[in-house]
């Protein structure tokens, strides 16, 4: 996406709401997207131009929330929910075998800038755990024997 | 008992027709409640409401028919008047929001319709947690569909009466939630709760009056104005009308959402709807209401599911999420789980939940890895203590309460591990070694260091 088509992608979304600011959010999503995935100096710039706001302020907003990356990530972002429910049905094994598979730990980003593996707080598929967001795909009732074909789904998928 | 022998409410129709699509809402009756509502008075849509006393879904289970008559009358205010729906479903064990969007997306818009119209409101907001995006995709194609038919926005179904609905995406913060932080998240700031007063239905979004309502709470709506609050309220128990859809998880052997009436018992739900434990295994404790609320211990099982009788019991009914857990789990361990999830999710602006969630998770871990004493188990329930009520918001209390219960329902189990030195269970648990995203952050901040 270009500067210009991501500034007018912005005064759209900002448009829906009564208060400008308000599409700070949806504005931030527009630019990790724009810029692989994470957000760089020059997205929060495009932001605040497009905003009318300071880069800093929307580096603030960007830091409170988990879905907004603030150093480079992965092509591919693998994220298992550890908390309670999939906790209880082996999420932990599950998680290992990601680690295993790709040869890092979670927290990570494979060397070749596939994948980044990271543990996340509850998705919402508690009843169907281990759930693991593939790409923000639900992947649900993942045992560790289905990780090495989720991870060849991905590597072949388009992105 | 098979839940199909209960009538459902919110999520009627979706096992047999495909209700995402409106020409199938429509078969099983979808929007004709809008249409009656909007040939009728704001106020006697108001006081069906108010009769059916749906108490609020998200876990606070404040009458929703009481909460919309806070709000201003349009002739009382010049400011606009805001519906914001709560789709920011977090609750650790809560999956119920999810599913009402993911089959039931029209009833949902239909119900948002007929409040924003009690309320005298031409505006509102779907703030849908940003981890959803299948879900979110659904209503924003349902939503296009009931655009494009003329339910949403100028002249709605005929009528003189104007509402936009807008789909807003969180970005992964469970505090937003919280009312407040909601609205603060939904204004482009970080997602932080204000302080109480002022309350959202005086001045909430854009310091505009603002009623705020679960997913769940509004997809009972047009049941209720179809067939009257009267009707509604015969549902259920006393003090818990209706139904719930309650999000069974953890140790069962069939997880899902169900939709029961409220005064079902948990034996119902965990053994005759859920199937029971898996693999020969015994209950030990359940969460009744998501991971905030006190825990039961397995001979609890008996318990009613409706406000009073879980209160009676030590718990709340809170979201309706159910977590059954197995012989196999070590307390200390679930305690920890529980308490690096808020601690994870604090907000950071009060200092009782943003220090105590701190507290927690150290004392829990050292008493975890048998390096604990006596005086700091007196300390982890101490520190609950001066969380308890003394939070800004709710998510202090979320995060004391559970540790406070696991600590007096299963102090032996923390004895153990004081006066062994070590986890009893050894690496036996079935939450041994559990990362969070906590002791994630944990190990990198330690690799650095080493690398540094």
């Amino acid at each position: 996406m270009s500067e210009t088509a991501l500034y007018l992608a912005i005064q759209d979304v900002a448009a829906q709401y009564p208060q400008r600011r308000s599409a700070v959010l949806p504005a931030l999503r527009l630019a990790q997207e724009a810029h692989g995935g994470w957000l760089p100096a020059e997205a929060f710039r495009a932001v605040a131009d497009a905003l009318e706001l300071t880069p800093a302020y929307c580096k603030s907003v960007a830091s409170f929330y988990d879905m907004f990356q603030l150093a480079p990530v992965g092509t591919h972002m693998i994220e298992v929910c550890t908390n309670i429910s999939c906790a209880l049905v082996g999420a932990q094994a599950t998680l290992e075998a990601f680690e295993s598979e790709l040869g890092i730990r979670a927290g990570e980003t494979t060397p070749d800038g596939a994948f980044t593996l990271r543990t996340i707080e509850c998705l919402g598929g508690c009843g169907w755990g281990t759930v693991v967001s593939c790409d923000h795909r639900y992947k649900q009732h993942v045992k560790p024997a289905d990780v090495p074909a989720l991870i060849e789904e991905l590597r072949h998928a388009e992105h | 008992m098979p839940s199909t022998e209960f009538e459902q409410i919110v999520l009627a129709g979706a096992d047999d027709h495909d209700l995402t699509k409106l020409s199938e809402y429509e078969k099983v009756g979808g929007y004709q409640s809008l249409r009656k509502a909007l040939g009728m008075e704001r106020q006697a849509v108001l006081d069906e409401l108010i009769t059916a006393s749906v108490r609020g879904r998200g876990g606070a289970g404040f009458p929703s028919g009481r909460k919309a008559s806070f709000v201003p009358k349009p002739e009382q205010t010049t400011k606009p008047i805001y519906l914001t729906i709560n789709a920011d479903e977090s609750e650790p064990g809560t999956f119920k929001d999810r599913e009402i969007m993911a089959r039931v997306p029209h009833r949902l818009i239909e119900g948002a319709l007929i409040t924003a119209y009690t309320i005298g409101s031409n505006a509102v907001f779907i703030y849908i947690r940003g981890e959803y995006l299948t879900e979110y995709e659904i209503v924003k194609a349902a939503l296009d569909e009931a655009r494009d038919r003329g339910l949403v926005g100028a002249n709605i179904a005929g009528s003189s009466w104007n509402c936009t609905i807008v789909l807003h995406r969180g970005a992964g913060a469970y505090i937003c939630g919280e009312e407040t932080a909601l609205l603060e998240s939904l204004e482009g700031k970080r997602g932080q709760p204000r302080s109480k007063p002022p309350f959202p239905a005086i001045a909430g979004l854009y310091a505009a009056p603002t009623l705020i309502n679960n997913v769940e709470t509004i997809a009972t709506v047009p049941a209720v104005i179809a067939r009257g609050g009267a009707w509604y309220a015969t549902l259920g128990v006393e003090n818990a009308n209706g139904t719930r859809v309650f999000s069974l998880s953890g140790n069962v052997v069939n997880g899902g959402n169900y939709e029961l009436p409220l005064g079902t018992s948990l034996r119902e739900v965990i053994y005759d709807i859920g199937g029971g434990i898996p693999n020969g295994r015994t209950l030990k404790a359940i969460i009744p209401g998501g991971s905030s609320t006190p825990i039961l211990r397995a001979d609890q099982i008996d318990t009613a599911l409706d406000y009073d009788s879980v209160a009676a019991g030590g718990s709340m009914l809170g979201s309706g999420g159910i977590i059954a857990i197995d012989d196999r789990a070590c307390m200390v361990q679930v305690a920890l789980r529980v308490a690096s999830f808020y601690q994870h999710e604090s907000c950071g602006k009060c200092t009782p939940c943003r220090e105590g969630t701190r507290w927690l998770v150290s004392l829990i871990t050292k008493i975890e890895a048998g390096q604990g004493s006596n005086a700091d188990l007196d300390l982890l329930v101490d520190v609950c203590g001066r969380i308890m009520g003394r939070s800004l918001c709710p998510l202090g209390d979320a995060a004391a309460m559970p540790i406070s219960s696991y600590v007096e329902r299963f102090r032996e189990e923390f004895q153990a591990h004081i006066d062994q030195g070590c986890c009893p269970y050894g690496d036996q648990s079935s939450l041994d070694g559990i990362l969070g995203p906590v002791q994630q952050a944990a190990r990198m901040h330690r690799q650095l260091a080493v690398i540094a």
